[in-house]
């Protein structure tokens, strides 16, 4: 609303003369490309700059989160310790890789699969469009509280289900070799209508022309999706993957909402690991030597998004 | 022609069973948190488990709803995402405007950063020091937080749409003696509504959603929905019942806003990624 003060005063005086205006506001007019910008520039910086060198400057510290006892800086001693013997953190990173890999993975295909499916004329097509658009704007924790409910042992809809068909018990989040299965699966529901609405985006900005000519030259419909669509549809369908893998890496709600990590530490993603070594066990300075480890990480990814959203322009 | 009916036929058949099997997960998920909420406990704890809508009372959402923390939380939810969302727009509009009008590629690449950056990377500075100014369960430390979070979206949203606005609008303002920031307001502001609606209600959502930061920074005063939830779920020894209707209730504006306005959503989240 600050813009609007400058704005409102020099008008009356802009229209007078285009020739002279009055030098404050001419002044105004000049740095404008830097006060638009200003506000959000100071909010990014103060908010997210000033604690990113602020976690850095704290990684070479020991500080246990007593504010009457002072961080003690200890050199590079949390990385050593933390890249050489924390098989915690090796498996968290682990974890989060296979989270995020084959979460992308099932909602890919399946987003993919429904965009195709969704793509064509039916009746009732913005009925179910909408329903599939449900699941990822329900708050994350009403989507973790929801399937623990389904998937309760005793009294849940699936074990019941499963018990009836006949098919073995899995004990869904107690079990630590599934628990993170579970998980993804949990996100790819959440996740893969985006995926779906990505590329339905795509789907009609698709030229006509290909299509029609591979039709006129008697393609069967498997091979217009394999030798044309698909290949047409990659640039959205890659940044797609990506910005849902970035996502994907750092989920926190639901895995800290269903299981905290466990059982014992079967599910715990490195966004888990740094958030327990901070909040849980106030080893704030290892905490934040794990977060520059994890946005390392998480920035190397981005640079690889980055350059495949400039890809398609280099391309003639 | 038999052939080509039945062929027709089992195509249809096909398509509908496959329109089942992807809606099945979505349609099964409300159905049975609904279920759940509108049953006695004593209807919930059966087994084998009742799949069909039998005894169905609203006592939960009576109960939940005279629990007056309930009502509370919703509030400090309502006031947290509407304080984010309009901060957003104050300083992520003209920020926008700027990046589109300018090419300021590398500033926009600083807020993809922001956006990128997991948020429990700026958990900790942030703790430190709004324990030190003592803004710790404040609406000040989680309008702040969710700023982070919403200013991006709502950036990068209006981007493309002040992008695709025609630069001669703005020029032929100028001309006609309106400053930049004249036509800003008077002409690319209007212009960009639909992404302006597009960016508030996706930055609303993700506000109201927010879980990571009232976790850390919200106390008794500041507790939201998303943090109730989590702690009937997790610390009491719960009512399946009551813990159904509060989840019911607290998604129940979202899923409204997003029947109503489903068209501005999905130009909203699938923005930025096409362009």
């Amino acid at each position: 609303m600050t813009l609007s003060t400058p704005s409102n005063a020099s008008r009356p005086a802009a229209q007078v003369a285009g020739r002279g205006r009055p030098p404050r506001s001419a002044w105004l007019e000049r740095q404008a490309r830097w006060v638009f910008p200003a506000p959000a520039a100071i909010t990014l910086l103060v908010l997210v700059v000033f604690p990113i060198l602020y976690t850095v400057w704290m990684s070479f510290h020991s500080w246990t989160g007593q504010i009457q006892t002072p961080p003690q800086a200890i050199g590079l001693a949390n990385y050593t310790q933390a890249l050489l013997h924390d098989t915690r953190m090796w498996h968290a990173i682990w974890r989060m890789l296979i989270f995020g890999g084959l979460g992308i993975a099932f909602q890919t295909i399946l987003g993919v699969g429904m965009a195709l499916l969704f793509h064509r004329e039916f009746p009732g097509k913005s009925v179910v469009r909408t329903i599939a658009i449900l699941p990822m704007v329900t708050t994350p924790v009403v989507i973790a509280l929801t399937w623990t409910l389904i998937l309760n042992p005793t009294q849940g809809a699936i074990p019941y289900i499963f018990f009836k068909l006949g098919l073995p018990q899995v004990l869904w989040l107690a079990d630590p070799k599934i628990v993170l299965l579970t998980l993804i699966l949990v996100d790819t529901w959440e996740w893969t209508p985006l995926i779906m609405w990505i590329t339905l985006a795509g789907l009609s900005a698709l030229p006509n022309e290909p299509l029609e000519a591979a039709r006129i030259d008697g393609a069967s419909s498997w091979q217009i999706f394999w030798q044309i669509i698909l290949p047409l549809l990659r640039p959205a369908i890659m940044v797609a993957v990506l910005l849902r893998g970035i996502d994907a890496i750092k989920t926190f709600d639901i895995i800290y909402a269903m299981t905290q990590g466990g059982p014992g530490n079967a599910s715990e993603t490195m966004n888990i690991y740094v958030f327990q070594q901070a909040f849980n066990y106030q080893q704030i300075g290892y905490a934040s030597a794990l977060l520059v480890i994890f946005f390392i990480i998480v920035l190397l990814l981005a640079l690889v998004l980055i350059r495949l959203r400039r890809a398609p322009s280099w391309q003639p | 022609m038999a052939t080509m009916t039945r062929r027709r036929v089992l195509r249809r058949s096909l398509l509908t069973l496959a329109f089942a099997i992807m809606l099945l997960p979505t349609l099964a998920f409300f159905y049975w948190l609904v279920l759940i909420s509108l049953r006695s406990d004593l209807i919930n704890s059966m087994y084998p488990p009742e799949f069909l809508p039998h005894g169905l009372t609203l006592d939960n959402y009576r109960t939940v709803i005279a629990q007056n923390s309930l009502i509370k939380d919703g509030f400090n939810s309502l006031v947290i995402a509407v304080g984010a969302t309009v901060f957003g727009l104050l300083i992520g509009a003209p920020a926008a405007f700027s990046i589109a009008r300018w090419r300021q590629q590398r500033f926009a690449l600083g807020i993809l950063v922001a956006r990128i950056i997991p948020a429990v990377s700026y958990l900790i500075p942030w703790f430190v020091l709004f324990s030190r100014a003592h803004l710790i369960d404040t609406y000040t430390a989680l309008i702040l937080t969710n700023l982070v979070v919403c200013l991006p979206l709502i950036t990068w949203i209006l981007i493309s749409f002040f992008e695709d606005l025609p630069p001669e609008l703005i020029e032929s303002a100028r001309l006609d003696g309106c400053t930049v920031y004249g036509a800003f307001l008077r002409i690319a502001l209007p212009l960009a509504r639909p992404g302006m609606i597009a960016a508030s209600i996706i930055s609303l959502i993700f506000a109201w959603n927010n879980f990571l930061f009232p976790v850390v920074l919200s106390g008794s005063r500041t507790s939201t929905l998303p943090l109730a939830a989590f702690k009937l779920l997790n610390f009491a020894s719960f009512s399946w019942g009551q813990l159904a209707a509060t989840a019911v209730l607290i998604t129940l504006p979202i899923v409204i806003i997003s029947l109503v306005v489903q068209r501005y959503l999905v130009s909203g989240l699938t923005v930025g990624s096409i362009k």
